[in-house]
């Protein structure tokens, strides 16, 4: 088991003839994806081969899941076309809708979130600006390497994609149920709460590693939601305590406005419930190792 | 992107919200011909993006154009915290009543928009939240639905806004809201909102903050970028599609993906804490799946920077193929040293994830003296901030 994406998925890919989507389609077959199909009206019909395997392109999402039972989408279509995208997902009742784009404009990405909620939450949306989720062993859907770890029982969620393959990197001997990037911008479908509380539930996974960063009070209120739910272990790594105020650092999130979002408020609010943060990702994976190695 | 106020005065003014007539100089020649065309009493008020101007003296009244020009040659150049003052806006004079506060911004929290109104303006409105939260409103907005006339008549009840005015502040809260979508805001703030003496209400102050991720939709908002407070390197590197922001240290830093470079910031100021103190001197994203030629482009960008001493490239290869930034290394430093550009600073390269093997290899087959090769983030960060404090 993991949580939200299993061996079991069946995922579609929308933009799946574009240059990224077919290189991303490529790599998640190879992880061992069940990728069933791809996306676009325009070739619709046709079929695209991936090193032997021939994958159908259908017309609309709703097609494609109703001709191949699919229930995951990764959507690698441009910002301006991402919006669409997403709200066709949402009516087609696409139970997991992984947007990796990035440079969604933030009106766009409030509107399909307000759409979602409308439609009573039927989609779990991971994104944008994420590198995805992969559940190592079992399925990955976006652009998380696959060789960098295997199964096992840490559960990781994160908003940035580099600082996700560094704490795989660091804990491979262990391994992970699931990682989830969550993304760096300032509206994201699924947060830091929303995988904690699955990772709390999810029988597969003993212990939780949240990285964050600057901008937002995102990690102040998992730690509130920490205190409250989660009996399982947490450690803690926030990136951004050097950034100057009023910049931003490369995601669209990160800015440090005013005394808010700052990254030191963000550790302390993590340490009060808890949760013990490290100053470097090295260190913060040593935090887990002893965790791992005391239970 | 952040507005300054005459710009966010021109956008209220094009969406058909009732401003002030008047205009923006850089010069006091300019500033002569706006006063003589509005005629009559001007408010000088210099453009700066930081709060404050009034009590730092960069707000003044003036009769006549004469008056004019000397308050206008008083502000330009004045400096108001640490920002230089290039632009005078001139307007016209409103006579004030009442001041009231109304805003819409993004809810990062609630995943939406928030409008906040209040018939406390003209000041601080986070102090009038914690000295006086009954007088705030902050009322959540659909993304899907916006505001229309009955979603604005609802604010302004709940805020309490006379009745007198009532009606002209709903037409301002449709129009605004109407503005904040067109325009891909994610900030639009007026404080003072004010009502003059004969009833009428005006946006006096225009704070406005632009979706850089909706340019695309918005070819026009290029225009309002101000090219002079542009850094030259940051300039630089955005013309390379880099994601470069200039910092205040010595050590140059090169990574991807923009959580591990604001990582590698924090490990190299840890670092430098032992070693002279020594900084990050800048932010550098080279992206996912960076080429050779990215990464050439990049360590170009970082060794111009005359404050860079030591340069740390830190790169987990999950899309981006470790041999590629290998190469863009290799590559860039004999293109600097083809064009006569002596390169002196030495890199402390670490390299992990796709390929980082050949990525390694490449390196030490380089046998370049300046590069060198760290096998941990820590240990490099270590090493870049050692080298950095020894060329001071």
């Amino acid at each position: 088991m993991a949580i939200w994406l299993t061996k079991d998925s069946k995922v579609i890919v929308q933009g799946m003839t574009g240059s990224e989507g077919s290189k991303h389609t490529r790599r998640m077959l190879a992880a061992g994806t069940n990728v069933v199909g791809g996306v676009n009206p325009r070739k619709a019909g046709q079929s695209v081969d991936f090193d032997g395997t021939a994958l159908p392109v259908f017309a609309s999402v709703a097609d494609a899941m109703k001709e191949t039972g699919a229930d995951v989408t990764v959507i690698f279509v441009p910002p301006q076309f991402t919006k669409g995208a997403v709200i066709e997902a949402i009516d087609a009742g696409i139970e997991l809708a992984v947007v990796i784009t990035e440079g969604v404009p933030v009106h766009d990405t409030a509107a399909f979130w307000a759409y979602n909620v409308a439609k009573g939450e039927q989609t779990r949306i991971i994104g944008p600006n994420c590198p995805g989720i992969a559940s190592p062993g079992a399925s990955n859907a976006g652009i998380i390497p696959a060789d960098i770890t295997g199964s096992g029982r840490i559960g990781l969620v994160s908003k940035s994609g580099t600082l996700t393959y560094q704490m795989m990197y660091e804990l491979r001997d262990i391994g992970f149920s699931t990682c989830v990037g969550i993304g760096g911008d300032p509206i994201i479908g699924t947060t830091h709460i929303d995988a904690l509380a699955a990772f709390e539930a999810d029988p597969d996974t003993d212990a939780i590693v949240m990285i964050g960063e600057i901008g937002g009070d995102a990690e102040e209120r998992a730690a509130e939601f920490i205190k409250a739910n989660v009996t399982k272990p947490v450690v803690g790594y926030i990136a951004g305590f050097t950034a100057p105020p009023g910049k931003t650092m490369g995601h669209a999130g990160a800015i440090i406005s005013g005394s808010a979002g700052t990254a030191d408020a963000k550790k302390a609010a993590l340490e009060a419930v808890g949760v013990k943060v490290g100053k470097t990702p090295t260190e913060t994976a040593r935090l887990m190792r002893e965790i791992m190695s005391a239970s | 992107m952040d507005l300054y106020e005459y710009q966010g005065r021109d956008l209220f003014e094009r969406h058909g919200l009732p401003v002030l007539a008047g205009g923006v100089a850089t010069t006091p020649e300019e500033a002569r011909a706006i006063a003589e065309r509005l005629g009559g009493r001007v408010v000088v008020k210099a453009q700066v993006k930081v709060g404050g101007r009034g009590k730092a003296g960069g707000v003044k009244l003036a009769e006549g154009a004469e008056e004019t020009v000397a308050r206008a040659t008083d502000i330009l150049g004045m400096d108001i915290k640490g920002h230089t003052v290039h632009k005078v806006m001139i307007t016209v004079t409103a006579d004030v009543a009442e001041e009231y506060y109304f805003s819409y911004l993004l809810d990062r929290a609630n995943r939406t928009f928030l409008c906040i109104a209040s018939v406390a303006g003209g000041m601080d409105i986070e102090q009038v939240a914690a000295e006086t939260p009954d007088k705030v409103v902050k009322a959540p907005i659909d993304a899907v639905k916006g505001v229309d006339e009955a979603k604005a008549r609802e604010i302004v009840t709940a805020a309490g806004f006379p009745a007198e005015v009532a009606d002209q502040v709903v037409e301002v809260a449709v129009g605004l809201w109407q503005a904040f979508v067109a325009e891909d805001a994610t900030l639009v703030e007026v404080n003072p909102l004010a009502k003059t003496r004969d009833g009428k209400l005006l946006l006096l102050d225009a704070k406005v903050s632009l979706d850089e991720n909706a340019a695309f939709r918005h070819p026009d908002h290029e225009g309002l970028v101000d090219q002079a407070a542009v850094d030259p390197l940051e300039q630089a590197a955005k013309e390379k599609d880099l994601n470069y922001v200039k910092l205040d240290g010595e050590v140059g830093i090169i990574g991807n993906g923009a959580g591990l470079v604001m990582s590698t910031l924090d490990v190299v100021a840890y670092a430098g804490e032992r070693h002279g103190n020594v900084k990050p001197a800048n932010f550098l994203d080279i992206g996912g799946g960076a080429s050779a030629a990215v990464m050439a482009n990049g360590l170009e960008i970082v060794l111009t920077d005359p404050s860079v001493r030591s340069v740390f490239v830190n790169v987990f290869g999950g899309i981006t193929a470790c041999d590629e930034v290998a190469n863009g290394i290799v590559q860039a430093l004999a293109l600097l040293e083809q064009r006569g550009e002596k390169v002196t600073k030495p890199l402390v390269v670490r390299l992990d994830g796709n390929k980082a093997e050949a990525g390694r290899a490449i390196l030490d087959g380089a046998n370049n003296p300046l590069i060198e090769r760290v096998d941990t983030m820590d240990g490099a960060a270590e090493r870049a901030a050692e080298l950095a404090a020894a060329g001071v």
